[in-house]
């Protein structure tokens, strides 16, 4: 297939030497290495932050000989493809990552979930895990380490946005329905066929690998205090340079719009559908953890767009994506869009309206999975924002009644 | 906290999407270490580690609306109807799914938690088609009751006003309506986990998720058994019972038809929870007389030919022994009882090639549905075609196994109908009886004589028991009294899912009269130890052939009883409903203290067998008429579906 390059500005990955950071974790002790990513600071590059260095102490604190290390690369989120470039360019360090975190936690297997639209990267991805076995950086004894195996496996997804949530995504590798599990328990405890289970995104374990050769301070050097390091992000929509771009975390909106070229935003979508809609007026905001969390979508809206067009878009693709096991969001989005269309038609009333933001705000706080919870969260930010533009329609139909 | 004990799988088959957190309970849970606090409403709480917040909340009496939580079954977590506020948590959280390992702080009824429960009720509403005054589960609905409490008064986000989905009315025991299914799910985790069949799965996605049968096939034609448990645990009415009530109507106002009503032991140990009495009292004598009042002209007691079944299929399994032990020749041992038509249809679809192993005698249903068009009507004059034979069943399969075209050796249908325990109620309701009320009256003759054996089968481990009576008895030339106290035969009842028990035979009698057709002597059994296994749901009833399979220890029992529901009989698909293992164990008392009352314990004693042995099945248990009448065959099925 022919793919036009996408456009990516420098990337630390292609400065990091192969295999210096399993080399170098290789010499330190298992809890050496989970320290050093305590030192890095590194948050979970999937978008729920969740520090990296607390998921693989507690899963080496579990106590199996059947841990497993999975790498998330169901990149599903409308606007997300940094992890389809990092895949493509980088797979060595993915791999490299997935070792170390076996390591780390004392894991034997790995396993790649790779969304269903990206089956072309299988087999470039299978032909790397083979020159790795070839090379002794996967399999037994791994780079003369007396007692470390490790091995990866690939696992296709199918299709599923709920399978990039962790649970989901262990469920579907069961071979069960995507669907996200009760927690507790976590899957650090009970995950892959009840065993302890890390799941990492891509762009984590490629940072681990950087980290460990690197350093954990040379990392945490970068970015806020909060949110350490520096990030990727996918950029889409009416910008000149749409691409993957690196940036450190704390960069204001402004400035990653100024460098793809989106002079004329009305808004940027932050986080793809589950995110939060940041009109012109808040570019200021920075893309961290403790002011705007994403795993890395953003996609700008030029003057031109419709905002209730862009909620209808993001509605349409939860009613289609949600899981439907869970009351909420699976009916809730229906009623959101349903609204969203009565808006359009100008026959929405406040009164309604008022509802459907009552309902939203039992979405994020009943659903079952951050599936539901982060869905009605384009529809409640592009209502606050656009509130003019949303109710300013005229009335295509008599209202009926 | 409830004992789940008779439900409780090993290891379940649901996804673990649909199963909550189970920590390890521990054994001592006063121990150090063993309880954790649990502040809910700002009342403490201690419960063992693991618990839920929906089961200290029960403690302390503390009510939180539930939908997809059932008692019975493993946790989905997914109508989020009891979700609470736990402090520190930014999101709700499912009480039901919950489990309490360190002292947490929960707020029961906060702004939020009010808010996401109407939600909730609203949105599963705008969904619901049907109305509450149509429907067969009107005022015994959980969704009826839940807008109630939630104080619906209208439709906040609609209500559909057209169905959707045709209802799958193909099967003859279970009906479908989806337009009223809200997803709670509790079918598919019924079928798949408790029963571990698996007709029933969630299909599609997002708002398009429905439940469906493979490939959205009729329930008819996929393996389903007809047990009937998903209806019980249904919250609405999307799953019933195919309803027969207006043609036994029918029958009762033809003047030509002489209706004739048999009744198992089940539905009168349950039929007065219908009626609004607590669970566990029996109301046997007092439905005798509603049935007559609504028109039967004849009202039987199953229990006769409970005894016969007995007979019948203990002498088959001494026939089966005599030839494995005396004539040492192969024969399909252990021997299965087949009384459960759930756990016979389960057997020809899941393990055929076990079917030589299934008594080839019929369920008391149907043996008394053969006698009734055949003896019954010769006796009284009566020309079979005119006689409409009706059977309560506490069961959704027995409309199954009475319509099986190989049920029909009276030269007619032998059962026409079966009504269950739910079905009898409306009848009896709407015949303006309020039962409780109604003065006793005795059963028909010249079936009338009950007996204890008889009334225990509603129960697990009833037939074994019932059976070991009498070929103690038979056998040994003693008195169960002797070996049992008040013949009680304890080893084998119980609400644990797989039961086995041995008894040594210490000595041999006579060989009595009604069986001397068929062995000279029981010196061949003398010292010999009889094994014998118990088991209901299907669920277990998979764990003791696959068991037999592997060669473990079931494959050396001679006799294992199979009951398709939790709890046997008592706990079927055609009881009252709620179902939970409180309310089975109450039923299960009602049974047991039936039997203790009664003056005949023992089927082999019933006078009324006697009698129909000597008058009509003169050759005898086994004898050629009684397996033109009371024997049949099966069909190996199998998991293909066409």
């Amino acid at each position: 297939m022919t793919t036009m390059k996408t456009i990516t500005n420098t990337l630390t990955f292609s400065a990091v030497d192969p295999d210096a950071g399993l080399k170098k974790a290789l010499t330190k002790s298992r809890a050496d290495v989970i320290a050093e990513m305590n030192a890095s600071g590194l948050k979970g590059r999937g978008g729920a932050g969740f520090p990296t260095s607390v998921k693989w102490n507690l899963a080496a604190a579990a106590k199996s000989d059947k841990k497993v290390v999975v790498c998330n690369a169901d990149e599903g989120e409308p606007g997300t493809f940094k992890d389809r470039v990092i895949l493509a360019d980088f797979p060595d360090l993915v791999l490299e990552g997935m070792t170390i975190a076996g390591y780390a936690i004392g894991a034997k297997t790995g396993i790649i979930y790779l969304r269903g639209e990206y089956s072309y990267l299988r087999q470039p991805l299978e032909a790397a895990i083979e020159k790795r076995r070839a090379a002794n950086l996967l399999g037994n004894d791994i780079a003369g380490k007396s007692g470390f195996s490790f091995d990866i496996v690939i696992r296709m997804g199918a299709g599923a946005y709920v399978c990039g949530e962790e649970t989901a995504l262990i469920e579907s590798l069961e071979g069960h329905r995507g669907e996200s599990r009760n927690r507790p328990p976590f899957p650090v405890d009970t995950g892959f066929m009840g065993n302890p289970t890390i799941v990492n995104n891509v762009e984590t374990l490629a940072w681990a690998a950087c980290i460990l050769a690197k350093g954990g301070d040379w990392f945490n050097s970068m970015g806020t205090e909060q949110s350490a390091g520096r990030k990727l992000f996918s950029v889409s929509g009416d910008c000149a340079r749409p691409g993957v771009y690196e940036f450190p975390l704390g960069v204001t909106i402004q400035e990653v719009l100024d460098d793809v070229g989106a002079d004329d935003a009305k808004a940027v979508q932050v986080g793809g559908a589950s995110g939060h809609c940041v009109p012109a007026g808040d570019f200021q905001r920075t893309l961290a953890f403790e002011d705007m969390p994403t795993g890395g979508s953003m996609i700008v809206f030029g003057q031109d767009r419709d905002m209730l067009e862009v909620a209808i878009n993001f509605l349409d693709f939860f009613l289609e994506e949600s899981c439907g096991q869970c009351t909420p969001c699976r009916e809730g989005n229906e009623k959101l869009l349903e609204g969203a269309l009565l808006l359009q038609e100008g026959r929405c009333s406040m009164g309604y309206l008022k509802n459907l933001c009552a309902l939203g705000e039992t979405m994020q706080l009943a659903s079952k999975c951050g599936l539901g919870q982060s869905s009605p969260n384009a529809f409640l930010s592009i209502v606050d924002h656009f509130k003019d533009e949303v109710l300013g329609r005229t009335a295509m139909a008599p209202i009926e009644g | 906290m409830s004992d789940k004990s008779d439900t409780k799988q090993a290891a379940s088959r649901a996804p673990v999407s649909q199963r909550a957190f189970t920590v390890e309970k521990p054994k001592d849970t006063t121990g150090i270490g063993s309880q954790v606090s649990i502040t809910i409403d700002d009342r403490e709480i201690k419960v063992p580690v693991g618990a839920t917040i929906l089961d200290a909340a029960k403690e302390l009496g503390i009510h939180i609306p539930t939908l997809c939580f059932h008692d019975d079954l493993c946790v989905a977590g997914v109508c989020r109807v009891c979700v609470v506020e736990v402090e520190g948590q930014r999101t709700l959280q499912a009480a039901c799914a919950y489990p309490v390992t360190a002292p947490i702080n929960v707020k029961t009824h906060t702004r939020k938690v009010r808010q996401a429960r109407r939600h909730v009720v609203d949105l599963l509403l705008s969904k619901h088609y049907g109305e509450c005054y149509a429907c067969v589960r009107n005022n015994n609905c959980e969704l009826q009751s839940l807008a109630k409490e939630y104080g619906v008064d209208h439709f906040r986000f609609g209500h559909p006003d057209a169905p959707i989905y045709d209802p799958d009315e193909s099967s003859y025991s279970v009906h479908r309506d989806m337009n009223k299914c809200v997803l709670c799910r509790r079918c598919v985790r019924t079928c798949i986990d408790l029963q571990e069949v698996g007709v029933l799965d969630a299909a599609h996605r997002g708002v398009e998720s429905r439940i469906e049968t493979f490939l959205d096939k009729p329930l008819a034609d996929v393996v389903c058994i007809n047990c009937g448990q998903c209806v019980n645990r249904c919250p609405t009415g999307a799953l019933k019972a195919n309803d027969p009530t207006d043609d036994v109507w029918a029958a009762i106002d033809d003047p030509a038809k002489h209706v004739v009503i048999q009744t198992a032991p089940s539905p009168r140990a349950g039929v007065g929870e219908c009626f609004g009495l607590e669970p566990g009292i029996p109301l046997t004598l007092e439905m005798n007389t509603a049935l007559r009042r609504c028109g039967f002209d004849r009202v039987f007691d199953t229990n006769f030919t409970a005894d016969l079944t007995i007979i019948e299929e203990g002498t088959e399994l001494i026939q089966r022994l005599h030839t494995a032990l005396v004539q040492k020749e192969p024969v399909a041992l252990p021997q299965f009882t087949s009384c459960s038509p759930g756990w016979v249809k389960f057997i020809e679809h899941f393990y055929p090639e076990m079917l030589p192993n299934l008594s080839s005698a019929k369920s008391p249903q149907q043996m008394f549905g053969a006698i009734i068009k055949t003896y019954y009507a010769k006796v009284n004059n009566l020309d079979p075609k005119d006689i409409v034979s009706v059977a309560l069943m506490p069961c959704s399969a027995k409309k199954f196994e009475c319509n099986r075209p190989e049920m029909n050796d009276s030269g007619y249908k032998d059962v026409d109908y079966g009504l269950t325990t739910r079905e009898l109620a409306r009848m009896i309701s709407e015949a303006g009886i309020h039962l409780p009320e109604v003065p006793k009256s005795p059963f028909d003759d010249p079936f009338g004589q009950e007996t204890g054996s008889g009334v225990i089968f509603g129960a697990s481990g009833g037939v074994m028991e019932a059976a070991l009576r009498s070929v103690i008895e038979l056998v040994c030339g003693i008195k169960v009294e002797d070996l049992y106290d008040h013949a009680d035969i304890i080893p084998v009842r119980g609400f644990e899912g797989v039961k086995y028990a041995e008894i040594t035979v210490p000595d041999v009698g006579p060989v009595p009269d009604i069986l001397a057709h068929l062995v000279p002597n029981w010196d061949w059994l003398k010292g010999a130890t009889l094994k014998v296994g118990v088991c209901h749901g299907t669920a277990n009833a998979k764990k003791v052939l696959d068991d037999i399979r592997a060669g473990g220890k079931f494959s050396e029992c001679h006799f294992i009883e199979f009951m398709a529901c939790p709890g046997g009989c008592l706990g079927g698909g055609g009881q009252p409903i709620p179902t939970t293992a409180e309310i089975r164990a109450a039923r299960a008392r009602a049974i047991y203290s039936e039997d203790d009352r009664s003056e005949v314990r023992k089927s082999h004693e019933n006078p009324a067998v006697l009698e129909l042995y000597g008058k009509f099945l003169t050759d005898g248990p086994c004898g050629e008429m009684s397996h033109k009448l009371l024997h049949t065959g099966y069909v190996p099925r199998g998991k293909y579906i066409p």
